[in-house]
């Protein structure tokens, strides 16, 4: 018998148990596939523009995302301003792409990640070199679900390294205040903090005074974040031996260039793992600021499936946005993998 | 997640303590200041406010927004609309986020008084009422005793439909499904004998969701009512006023036969009563305190209360439902308009 074929038998066959598991499971992606297939691909609708030529084709109906992807991608945007988000976006995934190249890792892509934000806010905002202003109330779909996401991230990394540091503190001043925080933002649910942030909030501002929603919400994700990754962080600080600490001390090294120089390089890399899982969490969090009104990516795929000529066919449309989501949360969990490995060639 | 629900009530509680009553005419000096109008709708539902495919904001509640619009600034386009959950709607409007909150809301005692709301005037009369298979062959709602009924949790719509059956002394099982889209399928794939909401809502589902509408029922009674209409902070009447008569104005015009398109030619009528309404003869304007034209304007950009209907949940959507309710008196509805003079 040829090599597949001794393959087969030794692990497919190799038992009756084996025989029968086997044809069960054959069973079942025959009972599934080919119904699934005939739904996704060989009966479904891919165009025509309206609803009836799906409820026709009986099968998956893309001519839904034909026909709405942009309200899906872009939310209340202006629709002929659509081509700002989607160039911020672009240029947002083109770095992302360097910055998975450690030939990349140079000084100059801080810079880069520095001009990508002010450029993507200008493209966003408008105001200036004749673009049209469109405020973050009108800010919506995917490019609204990165910014809350990424700004997030950003400002929840060293704020919740400041945090982990200060629970740890010998001052019992800050450490009360780290522990607390922590504690009391662990405590909440975060669909209570962002209800806090949107409903509660505006209620003790003086009357005429707003704070823009995304604003908000940012601040409610970014302190959300921060006390998770903070205990993650403090896991790391912890599997630091002493010898560590007292070896800087020797050195002479003041307290911030022990942490800086000895502690922290050590203590993050082996929280990778734990990080990039806030990290993950964190992006599929946005979906909650649609209870503040804020159309994300999820809310915007609602939007799209509002019109009663379409909402049968919400299965198609969450798939897509599933899809969004799955690319994005996939991409952060390789590159996780990937770094863990980066970072550990020293150690081995 | 009943925690959302006590928040939200605490909320309202620190908000009637909070809301300071505001001196007469100031919501329109300071709507009139910063140049727009800034209205609460809802975070999506179809016919009265959402986004349609371009994400312009439309609907039959977006429509009075864009009517009072029309009679501040003379262009309806001047809205900026904030989309607000169920239980962020009254807080809005207190906090004073929004000018004016036309969100679906169903003008209730407790809303008129203790919540610090002021409601214009219903733009809509809307009611709960049951979808059943033609199948069975149900005539009234009445022979409902014993079945088996799909319901949102935690709305007025599930306590309105114990109370009905309580008061009738009738049974019922409830099937309490979160999401619409599953509650809907459950209905039609055979799981309950009924599907309970507000009628308005029915009409959508049967249009969009049944593989075949003429297999369904709506009974025509309705065991609720639900008049939705539009509502401002307490304490300022002369914005009431303002966002009431924009309303009576739609529906006037609409008794008058007065359309977008012949509202230029109406405006020549020699009938008193039109010229009026239209700013020929002065007097209305001043008396609100916006341009003589403010109803030629909200007709000519957004069309009388008809136009609105039938663009919005009528039939030229994809809602197509009948007048009813909202037919005018003169066809044996409710909508009746004051007389602008």
């Amino acid at each position: 018998m040829n090599r597949p074929g001794r393959w087969i038998k030794a692990n497919l066959f190799g038992s009756p148990v084996n025989t029968v598991l086997t044809v069960l499971a054959l069973a079942l992606l025959w009972q599934t596939v080919p119904p699934f297939l005939d739904w996704a691909l060989f009966s479904a609708s891919w165009g025509g523009g309206s609803p009836e030529s799906c409820r026709q084709a009986g099968g998956a109906c893309w001519t839904l995302l034909a026909e709405r992807h942009r309200l899906m991608l872009f939310g209340l945007y202006p629709y002929d301003q659509h081509w700002r988000p989607l160039l911020a976006m672009a240029l947002f995934v083109a770095l992302l792409a360097a910055s998975s190249h450690r030939r990349c890792w140079r000084p100059w892509l801080a810079l880069a990640w520095g001009a990508l934000i002010v450029v993507a806010s200008l493209l966003m905002w408008g105001g200036v070199a004749g673009l049209v202003p469109v405020e973050t109330a009108q800010w919506g779909g995917l490019p609204l679900t990165l910014v809350i996401a990424v700004l997030a991230i950003v400002v929840a990394f060293p704020f919740s390294i400041l945090l982990a540091l200060g629970r740890r503190s010998e001052l019992p001043v800050i450490k009360a205040v780290s522990v607390g925080y922590i504690e009391l933002v662990r405590g909440l649910p975060l669909v209570s903090l962002l209800f806090m942030a949107s409903v509660m909030f505006p209620l003790f501002l003086p009357e005429g005074v707003t704070i823009e929603k995304a604003l908000r919400a940012l601040v409610g994700m970014t302190l959300f974040t921060a006390a998770y990754l903070a205990e993650a962080v403090r896991g790391g600080l912890q599997a630091i031996p002493k010898g560590q600490f007292e070896a800087a001390d020797a050195l002479g090294l003041s307290y911030w260039q022990t942490m800086r120089l000895i502690i922290l390089p050590q203590a993050l890399r082996l929280v990778i793992p734990p990080i990039v899982g806030q990290f993950i969490t964190c992006f599929k969090d946005t979906s909650l600021v649609t209870i503040v009104g804020l159309y994300d990516l999820l809310a915007a795929t609602k939007a799209a499936l509002n019109d009663p000529a379409w909402r049968p066919f919400f299965v198609e449309g969450y798939l897509a946005a599933a899809l969004v989501y799955f690319c994005f949360c996939f991409f952060m969990s390789r590159y996780s993998q990937w770094l863990e490995r980066e970072v550990a060639k020293g150690t081995r | 997640m009943k925690l959302i629900p006590a928040m939200a009530a605490a909320a309202l509680v620190a908000g009637s303590v909070l809301a300071q009553p505001a001196h007469a005419g100031a919501t329109l000096d300071a709507v009139k200041a910063k140049g727009f109008l800034q209205c609460g709708v809802n975070l999506g539902l179809y016919g009265f406010s959402a986004p349609d495919a371009k994400g312009n904001w439309a609907g039959l509640d977006v429509d009075v927004c864009r009517a009072v619009a029309a009679a501040v600034f003379g262009d309806a386009s001047k809205v900026k609309y904030t989309p607000l959950s169920a239980q962020q709607r009254l807080p809005a409007l207190q906090s004073g986020e929004i000018d004016l909150l036309a969100r679906n809301t169903t003008w209730t005692l407790t809303r008129d008084t203790a919540n610090g709301l002021d409601f214009t005037t219903p733009s809509y009369f809307d009611g709960q009422g049951f979808m059943v298979s033609k199948k069975l062959g149900l005539k009234s709602v009445k022979e409902l005793n014993g079945a088996t009924v799909c319901v949102l949790p935690g709305t007025t719509t599930e306590q309105n439909l114990s109370d009905f059956f309580r008061a009738n002394k009738m049974s019922f099982k409830p099937v309490v499904i979160e999401k619409n889209e599953e509650l809907n399928s459950a209905f039609f794939s055979g799981r309950c004998d009924a599907l309970s909401s507000d009628a308005s809502q029915l009409a959508g589902i049967r249009a969009g969701q049944a593989s075949n509408p003429e297999d369904w029922v709506i009974l025509p009674e309705l065991i609720s009512k639900e008049p939705l209409a539009p509502a401002v902070r307490q304490g300022d009447p002369q914005w009431a006023d303002l966002v009431r008569w924009s309303q009576f104005a739609m529906v006037y015009a609409e008794e008058k036969g007065v359309t977008s398109k012949s509202v230029a030619e109406a405006a020549k009528s020699p009938d008193p009563d039109l010229q009026r309404l239209l700013g020929v003869t002065a007097g209305n304007g001043k008396a609100m305190g916006v341009d003589e034209k403010w109803a030629y304007n909200i007709i000519a950009q957004v069309g009388n209360y008809g136009e609105s209907f039938e663009r919005n949940v009528g039939k030229d959507s994809n809602l197509k439902l009948s007048r009813g309710l909202n037919a005018l008196y003169t066809n044996g509805g409710l909508m009746y308009a004051m007389p602008p003079r």
